[in-house]
C-alpha cells in the first residue's frame, strides 16, 4: 500500500497520520510514560539513539549529495564544500548553529553566483 | 485585588505568555528557514498544501517529515514508511524522558504531559532545557506550552506562506534555503549528541547513507540506521571500555 495506492482525498492523509504522526508521537508518549522509570544512561537507549542518529545522518547526506529540484543543478563538490565549511565554522567558532548555517549558505550562494 | 494582579509571576498566564514571547528567537528563525526548505521539498514531490500542513502539525519533527516525504517519493509502502519514520523519531523518547521530569510536579496530570510532549522537537527542547532553571517548577508546563505551541503555530504559517507564494521565489533562493535544512540538522544534531556513540553514529551514517542510497534504493535509510547504528554502538562501547581500562 503506497501513498498513491487509493485514489481518494483521505488515503494520503491517513498515510501521513499512521506513518508520520503515530510513528512520531508514540515515542513522545512512551517517553512521558517511562518518565523517571528508565535510566537515561541505560544501554538500550544508547543503542536506540545510535540507530536513530545514523538514520538521520543518512537523510542529511542524501539531502546534500542527492538533492531534488534546483539544488541538484549545483555541482556536488560545491555542496560538500559548503557543508564542510558550515560544519567547521560551527565546531571551531563557538558552536553557534546560526554561524555554521550562515557560513554554509555564503559558500553555496557564492558558488552559484560565480557559477563554479 | 486577587493574588494574580499583586504578583504576576505567580500565575500560569504570566508564564504561558513568557513562553510565547521567548519563542521568538534565533533558533526559531533558523527552524522557520528550514521549514521554508521543507515546504519547497514537499511541493516538489507533489505533496498538497493540506497534506504538508497536516505533516507539519501532527508530526512536528522536521527529520521525520523529511524521512516521510523521501519514503513517499521513493514509492515506499505504508509499513516501510512507518518503520523508517519510527526509527528517525526514536530520538523523541530519550528527549521526552529527559524533559518531562523537569516539568512534572505531584499535581501534574499525565494527560497534560502527553499533550505537551507533542511539542518536543530539537528547537523547543533545547530552549526549554536552557531556560527551565529560571521558571518556577509548577509553571514549567505553562511555559513549555506557550513556547512549543507558538513555535509550532509560526511554522504552520511558514508552510502556508511558501505554498501560497513559492512561484514568486527565485528558484536559486529556494534552493539555497533548502540547503539550510541539512546544515541545520548537521550542526544541531552534533550539538545534541550526548555521548561519543552519537557522534560516531553521525559520521558512519553520513558515509554509509550515500552508499546504500546507490546500492539499496528504498531500504537505504533503514539499512544505514540499523547497520551504521549497530557499528557505531559497538565502536562507542569499545572506546568506553578502553577509556575505563585506561583510568584504572
Amino acid at each position: 500500500m503506497t501513498f498513491d495506492a487509493i485514489d481518494s482525498w483521505w488515503w494520503p492523509l491517513a498515510f501521513i497520520l499512521i506513518a508520520g504522526w503515530l510513528a512520531t508521537d508514540m515515542w513522545r508518549w512512551l517517553g512521558v510514560l517511562m518518565g523517571n522509570r528508565i535510566d537515561e544512561t541505560s544501554e538500550i537507549l544508547v543503542y536506540i539513539r545510535s540507530v536513530a542518529t545514523a538514520l538521520v545522518a543518512a537523510v542529511i547526506a542524501q539531502l546534500i549529495i542527492f538533492p531534488s529540484g534546483t539544488l541538484s543543478e549545483t555541482p556536488v563538490l560545491l555542496r560538500i564544500a559548503a557543508a564542510l565549511t558550515g560544519f567547521s565554522t560551527y565546531i571551531f567558532i563557538g558552536r553557534h548553529v546560526g554561524l555554521g548555517v550562515l557560513a554554509a549558505l555564503v559558500v553555496l550562494s557564492a558558488g552559484i553566483v560565480l557559477d563554479i | 485585588m486577587n493574588e494574580e494582579s499583586l504578583n504576576p509571576e505567580k500565575s500560569g498566564r504570566y508564564w504561558l505568555l513568557k513562553g510565547m514571547r521567548e519563542a521568538i528567537c534565533l533558533p526559531t528563525f533558523l527552524l522557520m528557514c528550514a521549514f521554508v526548505g521543507f515546504a519547497g521539498l514537499a511541493r516538489e514531490n507533489g505533496i498538497t498544501m493540506l497534506q504538508a500542513l497536516v505533516m507539519t502539525s501532527t508530526i512536528w519533527a522536521l527529520p521525520a517529515c523529511v524521512v516521510l516525504i523521501t519514503a513517499i517519493a521513493n514509492g515506499a509502502t505504508l509499513i516501510a514508511a512507518f518503520i523508517a519514520v519510527t526509527l528517525s523519531s526514536a530520538r523523541m523518547m530519550p528527549m521526552a524522558i529527559a524533559l518531562i521530569p523537569e516539568m512534572r510536579t505531584k499535581k501534574t496530570r499525565t494527560w497534560v504531559l502527553l499533550l505537551l510532549s507533542h511539542f518536543i522537537a530539537i528547537t523547543a527542547w533545547v530552549i526549554a532545557l536552557r531556560r527551565f532553571k529560571d521558571v518556577p517548577k509548577q509553571y514549567r508546563t505553562y511555559y513549555f506550552g506557550g513556547l512549543g505551541g507558538t513555535i509550532t503555530l509560526i511554522n504552520q504559517f511558514v508552510v502556508l506562506g511558501v505554498y501560497l507564494s513559492a512561484n514568486s521565489f527565485p528558484p536559486q533562493v529556494l534552493g539555497v534555503l533548502f540547503f539550510l535544512t541539512p546544515i541545520y540538522f548537521l550542526t544541531s544534531l552534533w550539538g545534541s549528541a550526548r555521548e561519543t556513540t552519537g557522534k560516531i553514529a553521525m559520521v558512519v551514517g553520513l558515509l554509509m547513507g550515500p552508499f546504500f542510497y546507490l546500492n539499496l534504493p528504498g531500504l537505504d535509510l533503514l539499512a544505514t540506521g540499523f547497520i551504521g547504528g549497530t557499528i557505531a554502538y559497538f565502536i562507542g562501547r569499545f572506546m568506553r571500555a578502553r577509556n575505563a581500562k585506561g583510568e584504572t
